[in-house]
């Protein structure tokens, strides 16, 4: 399943490295066994159905949660054994872009954005002003500085989000759910920024997403995940064309096939006779 | 068979949450130091908290004062002494009534606010997004919030004490024509520091126990609007009951 190790050259140095991952919550096994590369320099699309563990994966990559058996390395060090200064020392090197945006609701745009700068660092205002107006010009909303978050639009918020995500001057890019609920549009406009930050900052970007077509424009690696395993890996080219069937119901988006329309459930005749039999 | 076990599992559950608040106060108070440094946060929140229960803090404390008046005279005047209203009002409010009901208000609208707000910032991923910003939500959020609470609700009281006197003022010596000169006189010399002491003590020791109740709640509220409402609704029953209870234990020590 997985893409053969090749032997690592700087330019495809792995940046996560997620291996034998088992992870169970309120008694429910969301990962058994998974393995997965993130590579430097790269877009990693991690796609999925809703429900398997995508936004989980992240949880346990940035330290919010512990898998119970397994290692994850980022930069080469293991998540689980860090202390929480070097747990923070990490997460400064990674920006996060929530699928809600999590702008905090009562600064407004500008003050959202300085908001790593203000807690991190004692740079002098005008730097800091300076800083915040190129990365909002970066994501088209210098012109939003004054606005609250509740009054910008949901791509605006998520631009907002990807500028804050990005002051700081992280290595690694992680999205959660980028496009979800956005307009043709407004979708556009976020597939088009993920890819200009990847390249232009020469970043390392992770991308969760169930919109299959849009990543597969921007991404060099996929993986599918369903039931806590990696089920299909490579080029998104690759998973287009891969003929497995549980790869095909995901891409084609077909209602019933390996991943069942109906959740588990005792047989319907039988429930409906004694349901009426009460 | 089932409400037995329900009989048991409510007093171990009630413990847990009482362990769990001890915990988080002890995490808020070993990230005080770091709060300190940015003052500015912590004002903000004195002012949210304390112009938030402001204007209802100042006009309970003058009906409190006026039915003080009342009450006092009523009582006072079937022993001859109407005189001692002045002390009978203060007292009764520097002791009692200040610190209670201005904590109790307090709870029911400062606290409320600061639950629901920060359970709100769970809600929506904000806290989260701090924690990945490598920004401690307990420093940047709860501390500021938890120290303004506990300054503002002494200062509360102070207000709610001052309107008070003068309601109680307004009705026994303007209405009910208790001598000027004897109820401010009397007041002067009979109320003790001890007796301002006692009241600031408990304002003090109401505002934190207010405070970390409310922050608690909100950190700790299910991520959805009913997990919010409900935590909500927990600050002020929680809170309500505690303050009394602390007013029992803190009058009987100062006796
Ligand atoms: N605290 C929890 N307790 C029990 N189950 C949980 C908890 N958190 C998440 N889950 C379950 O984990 C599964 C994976 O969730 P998530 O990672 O959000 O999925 P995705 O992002 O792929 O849609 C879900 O089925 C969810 O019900
Ligand atoms: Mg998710």
């Amino acid at each position: 399943m997985q893409a053969e190790e090749a032997p690592l050259s700087a330019k495809d140095e792995a940046i996560v490295e997620v291996h034998g991952v088992h992870y169970r919550i309120g008694g429910r096994a969301i990962f058994s066994g998974l393995d997965l590369t993130i590579r430097r320099g790269r877009v990693t699309a991690i796609m999925g159905p809703s429900g398997t563990g995508k936004s989980t994966l992240l949880r346990l990559i940035t330290g919010q949660s512990t898998q119970q058996q397994g290692v994850i390395k980022v930069w080469g060090e293991d998540v689980a054994a860090m202390s929480h200064a070097t747990l923070f020392a990490m997460r400064r090197r990674i920006g996060m872009l929530f699928q809600s945006g999590a702008l905090l609701t009562d600064l407004n745009v500008y003050e959202n954005v300085a908001f790593p700068l203000r807690e991190h660092t004692d740079l002098p205002e005008s730097l800091v002003r300076q800083l915040v107006l190129t990365k909002l010009q970066a994501v088209g909303l210098r012109g939003a500085i004054d606005l609250m978050p509740a009054e910008l639009s949901g791509g605006m918020t998520r631009r907002v989000a990807l500028a804050r995500a990005i002051v700081m001057d992280p290595e690694l890019l992680i999205y959660d759910e980028p496009f979800a609920a956005l307009d043709p549009i407004s979708m556009g406009v976020i597939l088009r920024l993920i890819q200009e930050m990847n390249d232009a900052l020469g970043l390392t970007s992770i991308v969760v997403s169930h919109d299959v077509r849009e990543l597969a424009t921007i991404a060099h690696d996929s993986y599918l995940l369903s039931e806590g395993k990696v089920v299909a890996a490579g080029t998104p080219l690759e998973l287009e064309q891969s003929q497995d069937q549980m790869v095909r119901q995901f891409m084609d988006g077909l209602a019933d096939g390996p991943v069942p329309f109906h959740y588990p459930a005792p047989d319907y005749v039988t429930q409906l006779l004694a349901d009426s039999g009460q | 068979m089932n409400g037995l076990l329900g009989l048991i599992d409510r007093p171990v559950h009630a413990v847990r949450r009482i362990g769990a608040t001890v915990l988080f106060l002890f995490k808020i108070v070993a990230q005080v130091p770091a709060a300190l440094r940015k003052p500015g946060y912590i004002v903000e929140q004195i002012y949210n908290a304390g112009g938030r229960s402001l204007i209802i803090i100042m006009l309970s404390g003058l009906f409190v004062g006026m039915v003080l008046g009342l009450q006092g005279f009523d009582l006072l005047q079937r022993f001859g002494s109407e005189d001692a209203l002045g002390v009978a009002a203060a007292l009764g409010l520097l002791k009692e009534l200040g610190p209670v009901v201005t904590a109790l208000l307090f709870a029911g609208r400062a606290g409320t606010a600061l639950t629901s707000e920060i359970g709100l910032m769970r809600a929506t991923d904000q806290l989260t997004a701090m924690q990945m910003m490598a920004v401690d939500p307990v420093r940047r959020v709860v501390a500021p919030r938890f120290l303004g609470g506990l300054i503002a609700v002494p200062l509360l009281t102070a207000i709610f004490n001052v309107v008070g006197v003068f309601g109680a003022q307004l009705i026994g010596v303007s209405v009910m024509g208790v001598d000027s000169g004897s109820f401010w006189s009397q007041m002067q010399s009979a109320v003790q520091t001890d007796d301002v002491m006692e009241g600031i003590i408990k304002s003090i020791v109401f505002g934190a126990a207010c405070s970390l109740v409310a922050v608690y709640e909100g950190y700790h509220a299910a991520p959805t609007a009913a997990g919010v409402g409900l935590a909500t609704t927990s600050t002020v029953v929680t809170s309500s009951v505690l303050i009394l209870f602390l007013d029992y234990i803190l009058t009987a020590a100062f006796l």
